[in-house]
């Protein structure tokens, strides 16, 4: 998967094969700087007035989808901000809220200057004069190599539209796009009620071109070598590269760029491979979906075939859970993460997640009551899309996906009251958050 | 016209006198918020759906124009 030979690209040579993203961060261990990175990538000429529609279009020719999790056509976002009537703003979301994820992190801390020419690019085809890149506020090294490589460019009297660094709450919903919409506006950093839609209305009230980190390393990569290299690696569906988080069972964790379609086995073997037997892998994050073992060895790494599996990327990240991980005991303890990291605006997310997080975590400790089972199902459906986000819903489908995979854990529970991984070293791991802030 | 009973569930609270409004299509989940049948409302049920939207103390009821070809889910 990246085993193709580092070779000295000419200026402008474009990588072949893989990595795409991190062709030239190989040798680096820190950010690849404005010399090395100008070496390998122009830029057009910038700022403009008007929307490059040629831009657009070249996105829309290449088939990028957002990377973030929701897998939206991005021409089809940009084209909406264009009909808003009023000059757009555009927003790099660096809130990688999620726990298993840190391929966004990664990429502003060493391809600073790739997501700042991504998110020029697209401010010019949207015509956007003004950029914001968020990031966590707990993500040092992404915020300092953001500033630094800004510096760098004014040092080297580039001329670009108006930048700005923002430091966003580390929490998982403060992602949602409305939520960060919300906070870059002067709020909290939660999910607010939609419509509008923050590409009709956004920050400051204008139409908010918003997308994922590494959907805009995508498209300044689109730009420089043109959509039919981009279509080189990748499904026709789902052209291109990812980046995948890979961790749990793995004796390298860590991103690593692939195809997308690349066999879900490669992506682990990437990562160094497992330490005992696959028992279930989770696709997606926290936000995402358990897969068997079964349909792991036979998965691909594409929204096409995951979806078959009742599964998706997501934001592409992996966690394999061990053969005497008890998968159960592992969902409860997200599930219980995540009812705390709820914004507790809506009632069936409040109620829905802690009555869902506590039966799960009963049902994982042994303490069984007649129903249990039927009441999580039943509570699954109750919260689906009754949020004013989509975070229950994840939720809800983390735990029904939990329900099926793990079935046979489950009937051992209840039979004897627990398992044989009772003793077991959690695998999946939660932030800790020193307080709850919102601003 | 046909229209669309929705329910802010930021605004909303979980008083449920919505519920008792309009038992014709809103129901209470296990903790006392409102789920609401996504049919399209019109003609006799139109005047339910006004109450219980007045009644509602947060205001968070609100009725919008179906979609064509809007059915029940």
């Amino acid at each position: 998967m990246q085993q193709i030979p580092a070779t000295e690209s000419r200026v402008g040579a474009a990588p072949h094969g893989l990595p795409r993203l991190l062709a030239s961060s190989r040798n680096h261990a820190h950010a690849v700087d404005l010399r090395t990175h100008r070496s390998t990538m122009q830029i057009p000429p910038l700022p403009q007035r008007r929307p490059r529609f040629d831009l657009i279009d070249a996105v829309d020719a290449a088939g990028l989808r957002g990377r973030g999790g929701g897998a939206f056509p991005t021409a089809t976002k940009m084209r909406a901000v264009t009909e808003g009537g009023r000059s757009p703003i555009l927003v790099v979301n660096g809130a990688e809220g999620e726990p298993a994820s840190s391929k966004d992190r990664m990429l502003m801390a060493r391809m600073p200057h790739l997501v700042i020419d991504g998110a020029l690019i697209g401010a010019a085809a949207v015509g956007a004069n003004e950029v914001i890149i968020c990031a966590e506020r707990t993500s040092i090294k992404a915020l300092n190599a953001l500033e630094v490589a800004v510096g760098e460019r004014v040092q080297a009297r580039e001329r670009f539209v108006p930048i700005r660094i923002v430091a966003i709450p580390p929490r998982f919903v403060a992602g949602e796009e409305s939520a960060l919409v919300h906070f870059l506006n002067g709020g909290e950093a939660k999910p607010t009620r939609v419509p509008p839609r923050v590409y009709q209305k956004g920050v400051k009230g204008r139409p908010t071109f918003l997308s994922n980190v590494e959907t805009f390393a995508h498209l300044a990569q689109i730009t420089q070598w043109g959509p039919s290299w981009f279509r080189q690696l990748g499904t026709d569906a789902e052209p291109g590269t990812m980046l995948a988080t890979v961790s749990g069972d793995v004796t390298r964790p860590g991103v690593c760029e692939m195809a997308i379609g690349t066999p879900l086995t490669d992506a682990i073997g990437n990562a160094g491979g497992t330490n005992s037997p696959i028992q279930a892998v989770l696709i997606g994050g926290y936000y995402g979906t358990w897969l068997g073992a079964a349909d792991a060895a036979a998965a691909t790494m594409s929204n096409a075939d995951l979806r078959s599996r009742d599964s998706g990327l997501g934001c592409g990240a992996v966690v394999v859970l061990p053969a005497g991980a008890c998968g159960l005991r592992e969902t409860a303890r997200v599930l219980t993460w995540m009812s705390t990291e709820s914004a507790g605006q809506c009632g069936p997310c409040v109620h829905g997640l802690g009555a869902l997080s506590s039966t799960l975590t009963a049902l994982a400790a042994g303490q069984i009551r007649p129903g249990m089972l039927d009441d999580l199902h039943r509570w699954a459906g109750l919260i689906d899309k009754r949020g004013a986000c989509s975070f229950p819903d994840g939720a809800a489908r983390l735990l029904r996906s939990a329900l099926q995979v793990f079935a046979g854990d489950i009937t051992l529970h209840l039979r004897h009251r627990s398992c044989s991984s009772a003793m077991a070293r959690p695998v999946l791991r939660l932030p800790k958050r020193e307080e709850v802030v919102w601003r | 016209m046909r229209y669309l009973l929705k329910v802010d569930p930021i605004a909303c609270d979980g008083r449920g006198i919505c519920a008792e409004l309009f038992p014709e299509r809103i129901d209470l989940d296990d903790w006392g918020f409102p789920i609401i049948d996504a049919t399209p409302i019109d003609g006799s049920l139109m005047s339910h759906a006004k109450r219980a939207i007045a009644a509602c103390p947060v205001l968070a009821l609100r009725l919008e124009h179906a979609p064509p070809g809007a059915v029940r889910r």
